[in-house]
């Protein structure tokens, strides 16, 4: 059996752990917390303290395992062992609080200097009213126009579906321009 | 019962608040990851410090703070070998070099700065030394802890910020490829100029602040700034130093096998 994973990252409450859920054929490994900042605690009652882990089988002889990092900073220890031997990773951004655009921005840096693999940002949560549009995420985020910012919602299947395709395109095309 | 600890369960805050409020006299000796400092309080009071791998010399000190020249430093240095800081400081007032003032003005700066570049170190084990006075051949001071106190928890929220900033020094600068601003109309400081002068693909941060004689918190200050202005971005490493994961990220070598996987992927993906 070969085994290959993806990285799914981003801040605090960005929507990882609902990300992995939605494409997972196993319920999947969290361990969830219960937050100790107050000021997080306003915005969710759990996070995830260690790893989410979801799988999806691709034949008999393949398998991809969807990690998702620590949802607080104080966990980053885990950042550099997860992102070990990923195909790529995912930053998930919460499009509706902008007070997180910046750490957003630090993760992806710090995730591309582990391990300089491709990744798509995915602005999560964008069928709420309160979303930024993507194109004033791009700009607040730095992102250059090659990088792919997808709109997300991460409950919905077809979404994030058309995220990991996004970035298995972006695997595929470096591979074929000769860069990996 | 002995003062000794983890600064994970006892932090340098505590630590001088301790100090202070018990009126102790000794040495606090803090063993971080790279280095270790060694405190000396007399009354509650702080009365000297070193970091052990770092001179702090009479000389050195008034040489940093720019009180002395490097022509009269290198004659200190090749001809006073011998001579004890109090006596350093005898020579230096009775010469009219500097007053006694500038002397202790500056001493107290510089051992200040040393204990609150403690308050970043939230890794190591400390003890305090009941029965270690300040070295005597050197010239000790009396600097209430107060607003060291105040001053190294405003640097502790400043690091913690700056951390959350640049969570890594492990990255590489380069030049954004289309500032906001032409770098020649922009007015930097000296130690800002020398932190851009080593900006280079394969220089990591932590690498320029080696260079440039910077501690973890100066360097980050200053990149910070130069990221906050648009001038510079991080970048991965481009030669090679890169941290390769250890982990295979293919099972297989071959390329072909490589495309084939991720088009099953691809094709997988797209049935769910």
């Amino acid at each position: 059996m070969q085994t290959v994973k993806m990285v799914v990252t981003g801040p605090f409450n960005a929507g990882k752990t609902q990300f992995i859920r939605s494409v997972s054929e196993i319920d999947i490994v969290s361990t969830e917390r219960n937050i100790s900042s107050a000021s997080e605690k306003s915005v969710k009652e759990s996070t995830t303290v260690a790893m989410d882990f979801g799988r999806i089988t691709v034949d008999e002889e393949l398998v991809l395992y969807l990690f998702g990092t620590p949802g607080q900073r104080r966990f980053d220890f885990m950042w550099e062992i997860l992102s070990e031997g990923m195909l790529g990773f995912i930053v998930m951004v919460d499009s509706t609080r902008p007070e997180t655009f910046r750490e957003a921005r630090s993760i992806l840096e710090t995730f591309h200097a582990y391990a300089p693999t491709p990744y798509v940002v995915a602005a999560n949560k964008q069928d709420m009213k309160e979303a930024w549009d993507i194109s004033d995420m791009r700009h607040v985020l730095h992102l250059d126009s090659k990088i792919k910012l997808i709109s997300c919602i991460a409950t919905d299947r077809d979404s994030v579906k058309a995220i990991l395709l996004e970035l298995l395109y972006s695997i595929l095309s470096e591979m074929e321009n000769g860069t990996k | 019962m002995a003062l000794r600890g983890n600064l994970r369960d006892f932090t340098i805050t505590q630590l001088l608040n301790l100090i202070k409020l018990a009126n102790k006299t000794g040495t606090l000796v803090v063993e971080g990851p790279s280095e270790t400092a060694r405190v000396a309080f007399r009354d509650g009071k702080l009365a000297y410090a070193q970091i052990a791998q770092e001179d702090s010399s009479l000389a050195f000190v008034l040489f940093k703070a720019k009180k002395l020249s490097s022509v009269q430093y290198k004659s200190i240095q090749q001809r006073a070998t011998h001579i004890s800081d109090k006596e350093l400081g005898l020579l230096l007032i009775n010469g009219g070099y500097l007053s006694q003032e500038d002397i202790l003005t500056n001493l107290q700066q510089h051992f200040a700065n040393i204990t609150q570049r403690l308050f970043t170190w939230v890794e190591g084990f400390f003890h305090f030394d009941n029965d270690s006075p300040p070295p005597e051949d050197r010239i000790s001071v009396r600097l209430d802890l107060e607003n060291l106190i105040i001053e190294g928890s405003r640097h502790m929220r400043e690091w913690e910020q700056l951390q959350d900033e640049i969570p890594s020094l492990e990255m590489a600068l380069k030049f954004t490829d289309h500032p906001g601003t032409n770098m020649r109309n922009v007015n930097l400081s000296v130690e800002e100029w020398r932190v851009v002068s080593y900006i280079k693909p394969n220089n990591t941060i932590r690498q320029i602040a080696s260079a440039t004689n910077m501690n973890d918190l100066e360097i980050r200050r200053i990149v910070y700034g130069l990221l906050e202005a648009g001038l510079v971005e991080t970048s991965r490493l481009s030669d090679g130093i890169t941290p390769v994961p250890s982990m295979r990220i293919f099972p297989s070598k071959d390329k072909e096998e490589q495309k084939s996987l991720i088009n099953r992927l691809i094709t997988r993906i797209r049935s769910l």
